[in-house]
């Protein structure tokens, strides 16, 4: 009997599975159950080029709708996965139907978390994660719209980028005391804090939002700094894995689906990809849950190799790209423990900068804006835990790996 | 409708119909030509949509700027005439278009 494959979501990593598959010469049945009515698409460009109108939907798809019909892939958009018999190696959906597999591949990815206070629902509150909410958002747009951004966080501030620019009066609320906390460190946060500010977006930090309160047709947001009037109000407070139906099917939750080097759960039968999952990272020794595209797309390749029988365990520098105005800001690695933080180039120049974070003389992590050979040069660095000569480093004009004092696997810590 | 041809390392040539204005990545991708991971959906951070430009076409596009230049120097399979898909946008101008892929992008 052909072994089939059933994938839950269909979000980017459920486009990566099916583009792998294929490659791979996959020759048994493939369902994709999506809760969207839309086939796999790319998410990053909702809250930059696709917000802007620069682009349709067409262009957003990881495959055009060719390619399911020549793979013989069953997508079944709209429809809501609530619950898998792994005994019985079945999954059921909302309306009824069910699709038993061989295998199963959870990407269900994360969804937006919810702005908790008092007053906050659909009618006080929007947020940005899919083609939808953003088709909604940007009926809203036109100039002068007074738009209150909650979260100072990669969604947030990219949405402002794009509303200032389209004559849209921007104020952006951050609860902590700088913006991209988790993402970037304090010298990356207050370049773009003082970028923001050029382009007219009022930026306040240490300003959590208590309240949200109608007012006619407007809102009131209410925080510890003081009240804000808003025409539209849009959240970007976090994503929560949606680990709940692996959950309630027994499988193994911990900082969401929990998986090894080669995306499998606690199951043999079923695999997590993505948004959704704890994973081992074999380059920093620790677990981690990653919300990016990089990591749904190597797990989808991780996944799908070990599916077919040739597996090739996950082991890969975490990347991220946030576009906001011109600014290209490209991180790579984990900083977590850095003991040294360097700055190279100028970030008030026009040949971009970096900020690099070392611990025991190798790179851990680097932010760079408007560097792609910097950001290109570091995810080899870190990867091969090259030791790098800091009195270096610090010369923009150096080619960032040449900065290595050698290219020896530093010492497991 | 532009034609582009991209020829796979095993010889076969694919012809797609490219739609002006998006990137040669984007028609590759749309067209289902394989060899091009794209794996940065389009956003020079990835380097692995690498794509040879026949000679005689080399001149004839617009030159890489300094990111997609920084960006080449990555690609395990680099050429002489190497250029990232994702920064060649179609048109007119380039109807007939030949390029060929690397044996891979990683």
């Amino acid at each position: 009997m052909e072994k089939s494959i059933v994938i839950v979501g269909g979000g980017h990593a459920a486009g990566q599975l099916l583009t792998s598959l294929a490659q791979k010469n996959w020759k048994g049945p493939v369902s994709v159950i999506g809760e969207e009515p839309y086939l796999p698409y790319q998410r990053p460009p909702l809250s930059k080029k696709y917000l802007a109108g620069e682009l349709g939907i067409e262009r957003l798809y990881v495959k055009p709708a060719e390619f399911y019909a020549r793979q013989g892939i069953q997508f079944v958009p709209d429809t809501r996965v609530i619950s898998i018999d792994r005994d019985r190696r079945d999954v059921c959906t909302q309306d009824g139907r069910h699709f038993s597999y061989s295998t199963l591949v959870l990407a269900t990815g994360s969804r937006p978390r919810p702005l908790v206070v008092p007053g906050a629902g659909p009618a006080t509150v929007s947020y940005l994660r899919t083609i939808d909410d953003v088709d909604a958002i940007r009926e809203r747009f036109v100039a002068g719209l007074r738009l209150v951004i909650v979260g100072g966080g990669y969604i947030g501030l990219e949405l402002a980028a794009v509303a200032v620019r389209a004559g849209l009066q921007v104020v952006v609320l951050e609860g902590g005391d700088r913006i991209m906390a988790r993402g970037v460190g304090p010298a990356t946060s207050e370049f773009f804090m003082r970028s923001h500010c050029r382009e007219g977006v009022e930026i306040r930090t240490a300003a959590k939002v208590l309240e949200l309160r109608q007012a006619g047709g407007a809102v009131e947001v209410v925080c510890e700094n003081g009240i804000h009037e808003a025409d539209l109000v849009v959240a970007g407070v976090g994503a929560i894995p949606n680990d709940d139906l692996a959950r309630q099917a027994g499988l193994e939750i911990g900082n969401g689906i929990v998986v090894d080097e080669l995306c499998r759960t606690s199951d043999a039968a079923v695999y997590a990809v993505g948004d959704c999952t704890d994973h081992p990272n074999a380059i920093f020794g620790r677990r981690i849950r990653l919300e990016s595209v990089q990591n749904a797309v190597e797990q989808a390749k991780t996944a799908v190799s070990a599916i077919v029988g040739s597996p090739e365990p996950y082991r890969q520098v975490p990347w991220f790209w946030s576009d906001q105005y011109e600014l290209k800001l490209q991180i790579a690695g984990l900083p977590d423990g850095y003991e040294q933080a360097v700055v190279r180039g100028d970030p008030d120049g026009s040949e971009g900068f970096a900020m690099l974070y070392l611990r025991g003389g190798t790179l851990l992590a680097a932010e760079t804006v408007n560097r792609a050979a910097d950001f290109m040069a570091a995810r080899q660095m870190i990867a091969a835990r090259v030791l790098v000569d800091t009195a270096r480093l610090i010369d923009p004009s150096i080619p960032l790996q040449a900065c290595a004092v050698s290219a020896t696997v530093a010492a497991e810590r | 409708m532009v034609k582009i041809f991209f020829e796979a390392p095993d010889g076969n040539r694919h012809v797609v119909d490219a739609v002006e204005g998006v990137s040669l990545m984007e028609a590759a991708v749309t067209g289902m030509v394989d060899g091009l991971d794209a794996d940065c959906g389009g956003n020079c951070a990835c380097a692995t949509c690498m794509v040879y430009v026949s000679p005689e076409w080399v001149s004839r596009l617009t030159p890489p700027d300094k990111a997609e230049e920084a960006m080449l120097a990555f690609c395990p399979h680099l050429g002489e005439n190497s250029r990232l898909a994702c920064q060649i946008f179609v048109s007119e101008e380039l109807d007939q278009l030949e390029v060929s892929l690397p044996p891979s992008q990683q």
